[in-house]
């Protein structure tokens, strides 16, 4: 009996033994089953060039630096409606604000312009440039910009997508703007002086023309005006360098601004990054004012009447 | 990798130039009339934005390079 009850609390026992351990082994396996789910692959914290994709609406792709200026839009839509509904004859605090910022760049302005009636009239859209580019450089700087996101899987590993990035550090943002702005200054162009006139500053069919009447009083206009206008079609691939310029500069400011902070955060992310934050700060602005100064002086040129 | 790092390299050698002169010139046109220095610093900043420009060209080639 004794050695029957030994051998039942023994095997009993043996089974207790048996149990936890396999316990043990499938807890073990679990636990290494998350392991290597996300211990063995490295997650990938990468700038990249291009805006990474957020969701897919069919063929619309949203990314991420659209959603940022998306964003913008709706920071200067809101700003604007909540000043304008409370507009006072004298004005007072954010309007008096707002009133100085506007007078100190029309004198900006005029000093481009030249003139205080062109001024007026490019106002609209220079600002706007101005006011869009500014917010979405100085978006990028904030603190939720490029570090709140997902890991996604991608081509078998793991890569961290930021839901914001700046909307100026996507080359698509800055070649939009600079394409509005450099049509817009032809489309102006033409309202100003007339089609014929506009069309004559690049293919230069009325040097041809004058050859004929002119060529009695002053001979030597048969050299000159074909060189003319072999100009006038030089002045057709400047455009084109206009609108790669001015999209890269921009581009490549704000984008090697996020990479160095980036790069300053990894080396040491206390204290070090605040001077290239500081020149962050101004290099937004600085690059916003000369994209909306160029734009400018971009108007200007192609409305004034052509003189030699 | 040699590409980019030749690319922003050599690419950046003139801007520096460029930027130096520009605000060596500045320098000295303020030391002649100390009370332009405010009228002679928003061109002088913006000259040194079209020099840096060119840099950043050449920087963005540089990250386009794989």
């Amino acid at each position: 009996m004794q050695h029957e009850e030994a051998k039942i609390e023994h095997s009993s026992e043996k089974n207790t033994k048996e149990h936890v351990s396999e316990e043990h082994a499938i807890e073990g396996e679990v636990a290494h089953e998350l392991e290597t789910h996300t211990g063995s692959h490295e997650i990938k914290h990468e700038q990249t060039l291009f805006a990474e994709p957020l969701v897919h609406m069919g063929s619309f792709t949203l990314t991420n630096s659209l959603l940022n200026s998306w964003l913008v839009v709706l920071i200067v839509i809101i700003f604007s409606l909540s000043l304008k509904s409370k507009m006072k004859e004298i004005p007072r605090g954010l309007q008096n604000a707002m009133e100085a910022v506007v007078d100190m760049f029309m004198g900006v302005f005029d000093s481009v312009t030249g003139d205080r009636e062109k001024s007026l009239r490019f106002f609209p859209l220079a600002f706007s440039f101005f006011v869009f580019i500014l917010i979405s450089n100085w978006m990028g700087l904030l603190p939720g910009v490029g570090s709140i996101g997902q890991v996604v899987s991608e081509h078998g590993e793991y890569v961290f997508i930021p839901y914001f990035r700046g909307g100026t550090a996507d080359l698509n943002t800055t070649l939009a703007l600079a394409i509005i702005g450099v049509v817009v200054s032809h489309i102006f162009g033409v309202l100003a002086i007339g089609i014929w006139n506009y069309l004559n500053k690049f293919i230069n069919i009325k040097a041809f023309l004058e050859i004929p009447k002119k060529i009695k009083k002053d001979p030597t206009i048969i050299f000159v005006n074909p060189v003319k206008a072999f100009v006038g079609l030089i002045e057709i691939v400047g455009e084109i360098a206009k609108i790669a310029s001015l999209s890269f500069r921009l581009f490549g400011n704000i984008f090697a601004g996020e990479v160095l902070l980036a790069s300053m955060s990894a080396i040491l992310a206390f204290g070090l990054p605040i001077p290239f934050m500081f020149l962050e700060v101004i290099v937004g602005l600085i690059q916003a004012l000369i994209f909306t100064m160029l734009i400018l002086a971009y108007l200007t040129m192609n409305t004034s009447a052509e003189e030699h | 990798m040699l590409a980019k790092a030749l690319a922003i390299g050599i690419g950046s050698i003139g801007p520096a130039l460029g930027i130096g002169m520009i605000g060596a010139k500045a320098m000295e046109a303020i030391g002649r009339n100390p009370e332009a220095a405010g009228k002679i610093l928003v061109p002088m900043l913006l000259a040194a934005a079209f020099a840096e420009a060119v840099a950043i060209y050449a920087l963005v080639i540089a990250f386009g390079i794989k």
